[in-house]
């Protein structure tokens, strides 16, 4: 593997641990089996790149993209709240709901962003490769966000928010409005993903209408495969093994892939995917097996 | 004060299987009395606690705490008032969270939750007070998950954190019955020791009829949804669970056939 895919994969690991960091609030910390992400990924990608070839700061483009996937998150918690309608199906409305809104946003299927200022271009140092350049950006940005979540799910609003994912009877009988617990986790959650979105597309020169194809199976994945390298309970720890899930993650897919000897195409990333989500789920179960035989 | 009025709550209208639960239910418990409900099962015990909480939505009547109405609120709107402690331990305290965590959210019951830290050095003394209090050696394990203690411990812990923030009435709902007889008794000394130090309103529901007696100041009899008996003062007083038993016998012409409660 080369130098230049090796930081490839860094850099896409590093875009999809914001996305892993928002499924692990959904799945993880609100028991919320939420699909919206498969719409808000390329929501937060269309409206940034929209925001920017209309002529607006970079910068406030990703803003407004993390918005834009808050609002979808808040629309499905709503779907869910207030009209009753079950979690997973909720989010399934709202993620093909998405398709039709990001082709409007959008007006076409992709929007390219060759010749566009980026939040990359703009802060990059001109004496830097980019492919070296983006992904130190985009480490403060992961490590920004993985710190500020840890410090917000320790303040009573986050505390609370856990506690209705965790036990929402008893989290009523104490005070929280859990409804709107719902629908704050859900609004962090998609915001993430919308903020992932966005710098997905100004790191690959443009948004595309099916550049969320997938992205809860990877979000998912990434969470699954950083649980079984990391297990713990603790919150430091277990947003840490998300990040770390994403980019290892990231790092075996290009491995499998650019390993002439493997035999692997672009084509057998999904069957890859697959295999290393089986993989990362049945070794904790062998573990256990492994320790019970050598405690006989 | 709790003043019920007129409570009525039908399980599965207008269907084979419907159940009305509770039939016009009237009960007022003045301030800082400690009431004991019993009642054979289906009595409404149940039922007429969780309309209380909340957690059950009334046909008709209402209820108020201290003369604000609060038959319409939700269950997270009354809790400022209602404090409660569930059957179940594994349901009044979140095994995810750690005990500092655990007695954090219920040390923000009746207030804003707003981005200060949820557990702060100040109160961890505080919580550690408390706990050393039980004597079950808590205090040394703050930061364990509460899901590593045992039933008996975790339902002391949620007595504590009921009793953290002041509450106009404190629910609890059969809270010795899943726990062995010598954890039953200590949690029980305990939610004597507390309620007698915060001089709580409490409302007890229990499945044993001796426990119904010793414990508390008055005892209500609940049978087919409403109020049969209601003993308090010297008629109280060394009153057996026979005495109880001749009683509703004669108010209400039949006998009691629930083992447990005999039994027990």
């Amino acid at each position: 593997m080369s130098l230049f895919s090796l930081f490839g994969a860094l850099e896409i690991g590093l875009i999809f641990s914001l996305v892993a960091l928002g499924v692990f609030i959904s799945f993880r910390l609100l028991r919320f089996p939420d699909l919206t992400v498969d719409g808000s990924f390329p929501l937060g990608g269309a409206v940034g790149a929209m925001c920017i070839v209309s002529g607006m700061d970079p910068f406030l483009a990703t803003v407004c993209a993390t918005l834009a996937g808050a609002a979808a998150g808040v629309l499905t918690a709503l779907l869910n709240v207030h009209l009753k309608i079950m979690d997973l199906l909720a989010s399934i409305l709202m993620m093909i709901a998405l398709y039709s809104i990001n082709l409007r946003i959008m007006g076409k299927p992709n929007i390219p962003l060759i010749m566009e200022p980026t939040v990359f271009s703009v802060l990059q140092p001109e004496w830097l490769v980019d492919y070296i350049g983006r992904p130190l950006i985009l480490i403060v940005v992961v490590v920004l966000a993985k710190f500020g979540l840890d410090a917000y799910f320790s303040t009573q609003q986050g505390l609370a928010i856990r506690a209705t994912g965790s036990n929402p009877r008893m989290a009523r009988s104490q005070g929280v409005n859990t409804g709107a617990m719902i629908i704050l986790g859900m609004a962090i959650s998609n915001g993430l993903v919308g903020l992932a979105g966005a710098l997905y597309a100004q790191t690959q020169g443009g948004a595309d209408i099916s550049m969320g194809i997938g992205t809860i199976v990877i979000g998912l994945a990434a969470v699954i495969v950083g649980e079984s390298i990391l297990p713990s309970r603790k919150l430091f720890m277990l947003t840490l093994a998300v990040v770390l899930g994403a980019i290892v993650y990231r790092f075996f897919i290009a491995l499998a892939l650019n390993s002439d000897f493997i035999g692997l195409k672009a084509q057998d990333l999904n069957l890859v995917t697959a295999l290393l989500v089986t993989v990362a789920l049945v070794i904790p179960l062998l573990k256990q097996r492994y320790a019970r035989r050598k405690r006989v | 004060m709790l003043k019920a009025t007129d409570l009525k709550i039908t399980f599965n209208p207008c269907t084979p299987i419907e159940t009305r639960a509770l039939q016009g239910l009237s009960l007022e418990i003045p301030t800082g009395q400690f009431v004991t409900v019993i009642g054979t099962n289906g009595a409404g015990k149940s039922t007429f606690l969780n309309a209380v909480s909340g957690d059950l939505a009334v046909d008709s009547g209402s209820i108020l705490i201290d003369d604000s109405e609060v038959t319409r609120l939700p269950v997270w709107q009354r809790a400022a008032k209602v404090a409660r402690v569930f059957q179940d331990p594994m349901a009044g305290t979140c095994e995810d969270l750690t005990i500092e965590e655990n007695m954090a959210l219920a040390q923000c019951r009746g207030s804003k939750r707003g981005l200060s830290w949820a557990v702060k050095a100040s109160q961890r003394d505080h919580y550690r007070e408390h706990l050393a209090k039980l004597g079950l050696g808590l205090e040394n394990r703050l930061t364990d998950r509460i899901g590593l203690l045992s039933g008996g411990q975790r339902q002391a812990v949620s007595l504590l954190m009921a009793a953290l923030q002041p509450s106009r009435i404190l629910l609890l709902d059969e809270h010795t019955a899943a726990l062995d007889p010598r954890t039953a008794d200590f949690v029980l000394k305990l939610t004597q020791r507390i309620v007698a130090e915060k001089q709580l309103t409490t409302m007890m529901v229990t499945h044993s009829m001796r426990q119904a007696l010793d414990v508390g100041d008055r005892t209500v009899m609940l049978h087919q949804g409403q109020v049969v008996l209601d003993v308090s003062g010297e008629q109280r007083k060394g009153m057996h669970v026979k005495d109880l038993l001749n009683m509703f016998e004669q108010v209400r012409g039949e006998e009691i056939s629930d083992d447990a409660l005999l039994l027990s």
